[in-house]
């Protein structure tokens, strides 16, 4: 769906999701990002694919600012992040408002131990957003629906599966009703036999037009929900395009290499 | 009961502790209240001490982290009697000097005030250390979730560091909750009329020393197991959440 809207021109800025241009990234010596730019639009859901050490979660924290980038610019919605000199954003409340905006869903899950699963989920709205308590519930009570937690609402994280953990934490990052996902490798830390769960919510997501950038290890899983597929290689983009011209036709000695390797 | 009292030779022994003059019972109370009171006072301030200490030592500068480990370092090296002493003399003479420089004189320093002040910054130390043990035993995970999703730092620090840290850090700060409670009686040294000077004025003056001895130590006893209950509550709900080691609990 979102495919042809990518080939029409120069990118609206009014349709823009994450704009990210120039992105350098050192860890010390370590220059782990070397002038990354990408973009999606509303309702792209961009595969970021790439060996281990390629910097592609790297590229997805920088995105919010986990990681501090070393230089480059960052847009999300329209709103350009403002940057100190050496990379840390300059404005507190932009950032934190700005995260509020971008649902993340980490490899380790994160959800807080402490708290049930509804308590997961409405701890960001209510606390950080300010919306009514229950009107957080009721809208917690439909996610976790959505992801088919419903009678888990009451149970703590360390009892569910990595699955189910899952995806309580996309429900938690769909409750701050996020202007784009962000996915950091969400099937890496499960057994197999969970992976189809939680890529099962993620397409569902896909198919309702979720602005989502997705860093996965799952290449059938990427070919099928992503609208547009960056190969990272060594910190650059070493190609990038429509998910049947980049996995059935790479043009790079690397990309076949690396496909080749990871079935 | 006097008969009772009467056949076990103990009718003395409850005459002596009963809580109206003659007895000394009330005087021993009086004393427990003002260790409770003490002892409630630098448990506190010692945690809010060691939750700065904390976070200084973690996420500080050089400078405040070199500060608080000499801070850690001096305070439990000193043993806490001569601390007392010192902090003790140093205090009061200090607030004294001010007083008399800006005209007003010496002041009375309370004791209940002075004994806070002085367990307190004792207390300060061990906190520090424990709750900086605690905020690293966090999975690292937890406080960036709160980060990514735009928590302000004060409100992680409420919402995720404390919570999530609670259970790591309750058995330790049992330790120095009761460590508090004894350490009132080192009071006692610069005369300060806690529970342990109390039984010595006491049995000094009734020559009961069993007697008074036997009964303090009781009184201490008590608030150990009153206490035990408690932070036993304290770290169910701070275990709250998380699988129980016992096998086939939960």
């Amino acid at each position: 769906m979102t495919a042809q809207a990518r080939q029409t021109n120069a990118p609206a800025p009014a349709d823009m999701a994450i704009l990210v241009e120039d992105l350098h990234k050192s860890f010390g010596a370590l220059e782990v990002l070397k002038g990354v730019s990408l973009s999606a639009r509303k309702g792209d859901v961009v595969a970021i694919i790439g060996g281990s050490g390629s910097g592609k979660s790297t590229l997805l924290r920088c995105i919010n600012f986990l990681e501090t980038p070393t230089s480059g610019r960052i847009t999300v919605a329209g709103e350009e992040i403002a940057m100190r000199r050496d990379g840390s954003p300059a404005d507190r409340r932009q950032i934190e408002r700005i995260r509020t905006r971008l649902g993340m869903v980490f490899q380790a899950f994160n959800l807080w131990t402490h708290r049930t699963l509804l308590e997961n989920v409405i701890e960001v709205p209510v606390h950080v957003l300010k919306t009514p308590r229950a009107e957080a519930i009721a809208r917690a009570r439909i996610l976790l629906e959505r992801v088919g937690l419903a009678d888990k609402a009451d149970t703590f994280p360390a009892f569910l599966s990595g699955g189910q953990q899952q995806r309580a934490a996309i429900a938690r990052a769909l409750a701050v009703d996020p202007s784009a996902m962000l996915f950091d490798e969400p099937t890496s830390a499960l057994d197999p036999e969970l992976v189809g769960e939680v890529l099962t919510v993620i397409r569902d997501l896909a198919a309702e037009g979720r602005t989502m950038l997705l860093v996965t290890h799952e290449m059938k899983f990427a070919r099928e929900v992503a609208s547009h597929v960056v190969y990272l290689f060594e910190g650059q983009i070493e190609e990038q395009g429509p998910p049947d011209q980049l996995f059935g036709a790479p043009q790079s000695a690397r990309l076949k290499q690396f496909l080749q390797t990871v079935g | 009961m006097e008969n009772l009292l009467d056949t076990l030779g103990l009718s003395q022994s409850a005459q002596l502790l009963s809580l109206s003059p003659p007895g000394w019972g009330g005087n021993l109370l009086r004393g427990l209240a003002n260790s409770l009171q003490i002892a409630f006072g630098a448990f506190g301030f010692g945690l809010l001490i060691g939750l700065f200490g904390a976070y200084g030592k973690l996420y500080g500068g050089p400078i405040l982290r070199d500060l608080l480990a000499i801070y850690t370092t001096v305070i439990r090296a000193v043993p806490e009697l001569v601390l007392i002493l010192i902090l003790y003399y140093v205090g009061s003479d200090l607030i004294n000097q001010a007083s008399v420089a800006m005209g007003y004189g010496r002041v009375e320093i309370s004791g209940v005030v002075a004994g806070i002040w002085v367990l307190g910054v004792v207390q300060g130390a061990y906190s520090t250390e424990v709750l900086r043990g605690a905020i690293q035993a966090i999975p690292p995970g937890q406080l960036e979730a709160a980060r990514a999703f735009g928590m302000p730092p004060l409100m992680t620090l409420r919402r995720v560091t404390i919570p999530a840290m609670m259970s790591f850090a309750t058995p330790g700060l049992a330790n120095l909750w009761l460590i508090a409670t004894k350490d009132t009686a080192l009071l006692a040294i610069v005369g300060f009329s806690e529970l342990t000077l109390e039984t010595r004025q006491a049995a000094g003056s009734t020559r009961a020393y069993f007697t008074f001895f036997l009964a303090a130590g009781a009184l201490y006893l008590i608030i150990t197991l009153f206490s035990g209950a408690f932070f036993a509550r304290i770290e169910k709900w701070a275990r709250r959440g998380q699988p129980s080691l016992k096998e086939g609990k939960r």
